[in-house]
């Protein structure tokens, strides 16, 4: 009986100890929360690189307000459930002064009302859901938002494919799935274009030819399918399969190289929009691929990366502007960003604390990315 | 009319997977009365052997050929054999006199076990790997119809393996045996059938099988990963109840239909994200009129 008290004292005591040790007082705490492993790794993977990049020249240029940057990550594995747990150890273990992550919506959703009740700032990278920043006023992004995307296909679809009927292959799992589908059906019927055909499937599913044989016998120019790169690659192979031709495209959830490898010459002619390019161009986006190239054994960086790195220069602009880390502050700082230069273009963050920026589209071409067009909002 | 037809091609080489993968429940079950839950795991591992063996065997035998897909299919139903045995061995046996609650959450055990293993970065990593092309592969087109090379392959060998599976249990020695130890297990030993080597039998050739319908799942949707198998074992499971578990042909049959009903329902706007809760709810009608499923019948010879 003492012995189980004094062990558990012990335990008390060491995990004390662990938590004091975190917060030296040299550094800002600032912690991540990423899909590192699982179904969208990739994107956690791209976006963390990004980030670890930001921070690590954020550190050699001499820190913010004389301290380092001190960058906490935890990986979520894809799985609903674990964001929320990752945010509640690094604000009440890791004392973090802000937080960054997550790009899957869904994820960002579980993880910004955690943020908001502690008044700690977020910035999602890559969230493109509306919903994200509605949860309150110490949620932000550094990304454009759905509507704003939805539309940019739907224009896409009616003016460059010339398509009149178009079907949308939604993932009825995934709030940035949902929320795109929604404002690309709304930006294309107002194009006057028409959707034929509304189906539905769950992420994760391996079987897809029952909805895409119907989508078929609806007879569209185009499919929409505004879901993951893993699903997305199956979907088109098994298109290909029931003699489904036409152009299928989506959005910035299709941005992988698990797309071409997965998919191989069934993605190949296939479109999505995304919220940079390396080919685009730009001073500070040249800048960015050559560090990023260095940094990471020559791999070129894509959109993810590039919000990754970006979300992190914001939040440290904002920490210095600030003068301070503490939560209100820095909050205030982040909303008042103005014409920050960032990789991904200007970012001005804007009442509803979401960043107003172009969309480039891409076309899958060889097995490569290529950079087709940038649509300013 | 067309549709209709096409997604009945569609359905029943979706149906002929499960199939596959709802026989090895029902062979374990009709012998030990236990759901093996480790059974999804074992398809995995099985898609898991082939996207290795694949990288081996392809250099020698040239990609996508059909020397390269039987080697890699009889390999890789091998392997998983070893390891439904090893499964068997060491978490299941020393539990066999145990209530059969205790072995049943073993079994949930074991397969969150390889589940949660094959997500270690050093093990196969969580994330979704690119299956390589195994067999060549057309499309068969007749009029508006279409269909795969590959989901004639999976109907032909679910019939075929159904017979053999028939025949092994009705027509042979073992399956004399196997049906001895599922009567009673007690007085199959008296008579001097070793229970053991039947039981690590049968765990081999559920697990073979399930080998084979992991391959051929992937085939259908090439990307794998550790958690592949959770879906359609639960649905192949489903199906091995709907035809009345420990019954053969009805597990094949509980495999087509449930192929089906995901299918009709997936092509229909506004149920497509229901499919799934259709399937369970049809489950719970014909398992509320025919309570031991479709071909089931109660306290007959199970095997």
């Amino acid at each position: 009986m003492y012995r189980r008290i004094f062990f558990s004292l012990l335990g008390a005591a060491a995990l004390g100890l662990a938590g004091c040790q975190k917060t030296a007082t040299d550094e800002i705490p600032v912690g991540e929360f990423a899909s590192l492993t699982g179904k969208e790794a990739t994107f956690g993977q791209s976006s963390h690189e990004g980030t670890v990049l930001a921070v690590e020249e954020i550190n050699a240029a001499g820190g913010v307000l004389g301290k380092k940057i001190k960058l906490l990550t935890e990986d979520n594995g894809s799985k609903p459930g674990e964001s929320a747990n990752a945010v509640n150890k690094l604000i009440a273990k890791d004392n973090v002064v802000a937080i960054l992550g997550e790009v899957a919506s869904s994820r960002s959703l579980e993880a910004a009302p955690i943020c908001q009740s502690n008044k700690i700032p977020m910035i999602s990278p890559s969230s493109t859901n509306p919903k994200v920043t509605e949860t309150g006023d110490y949620i932000f992004r550094v990304c454009f938002i759905d509507p704003f995307q939805g539309t940019v296909m739907a224009n896409f679809a009616k003016k460059t494919l010339k398509a009149q009927k178009i079907a949308v292959f939604t993932d009825v799992k995934s709030d940035y799935s949902k929320g795109l589908a929604k404002y690309f059906k709304e930006g294309f019927l107002k194009a006057g274009g028409q959707v034929v055909s509304e189906l539905d499937y769950n992420g994760g599913d391996k079987d897809f030819k029952g909805q895409l044989t119907a989508i078929k016998s609806a007879n569209p120019d185009g499919v929409f399918v505004p879901g993951y790169y893993t699903d997305a690659a199956l979907i088109c192979i098994q298109a290909k399969e029931v003699g489904l031709t036409v152009p299928i495209f989506g959005g910035d959830g299709w941005e992988s190289e698990k797309l071409t490898e997965i998919g191989k010459d069934s993605v190949e002619g296939t479109y999505f929009s995304t919220h940079y390019s390396p080919d685009a161009g730009g001073e500070k986006g040249k800048a960015f691929v050559e560090a990023y190239k260095k940094r990471y054994n020559g791999k070129s960086p894509d959109a993810m990366a590039a919000l990754g790195y970006d979300s992190a220069l914001i939040l440290a602009d904002a920490i210095k502007r600030a003068g301070s880390s503490d939560g209100t502050k820095v909050r205030d700082a982040l909303a008042a960003t103005k014409d920050f230069d960032a990789v991904t273009g200007k970012i001005t963050i804007n009442a509803q604390r979401d960043a107003d920026k172009a969309a480039v589209i891409l076309e899958v071409k060889d097995g490569k990315f290529k950079y087709i067009e940038t649509i300013a909002p | 009319m067309d549709w209709f037809f096409q997604q009945l091609i569609n359905g029943l080489a979706l149906g002929a997977i499960y199939a596959l993968i709802a026989l090895g429940y029902t062979m374990v079950y009709g012998v030990l009365r236990f759901i093996n839950f480790a059974h999804s795991d074992v398809l995995m591992l099985g898609a898991f052997a082939a996207y290795y063996l694949a990288q081996a065997v392809a250099p020698v035998l040239g990609p996508a050929s059909i020397p390269t897909a039987l080697v890699v299919i009889v390999l890789s139903a091998a392997i998983c054999a070893v390891i439904g045995m090893t499964i068997e061995f060491l978490a299941y046996r020393p539990l066999r006199k145990r209530p059969k609650l205790t072995v049943l959450i073993t079994a949930i055990g074991v397969s969150l076990f390889i589940e949660y293993t094959g997500q270690h970065e050093k093990v196969f990593g969580a994330a979704t790997k690119p299956f390589p092309t195994l067999l060549p592969k057309t499309e068969i087109i007749v009029g508006a119809l279409r269909c795969s090379s590959n989901d004639l392959v999976v109907v032909g060998l679910t019939a075929v393996l159904l017979v053999a599976m028939w025949f092994i249990v009705q027509r042979t020695k073992i399956g004399m045996a196997m049906r001895a130890v599922s009567f009673n297990e007690q007085a199959a030993s008296l008579m001097g059938v070793n229970v053991n080597a039947i039981i690590s039998f049968t765990f081999a050739i559920g697990s073979a099988l399930a080998a084979v319908g992991g391959i051929f799942y992937s085939m259908r949707a090439p990307g794998i990963e550790p958690l592949m198998g959770v879906q359609p074992g639960l649905r192949a499971f489903i199906a091995a109840v709907l035809g009345g578990i420990g019954n053969l042909p009805g597990a094949a049959l509980g495999g087509l239909v449930l192929g089906l009903i995901e299918t009709f329902f997936g092509g229909m706007p506004g149920l497509s994200d229901y499919r799934d809760a259709i399937a369970f709810a049809l489950l719970i009608l014909i398992l509320l009129f025919r309570p031991a499923g479709l071909l089931g019948k109660l306290q007959t010879e199970k095997v």
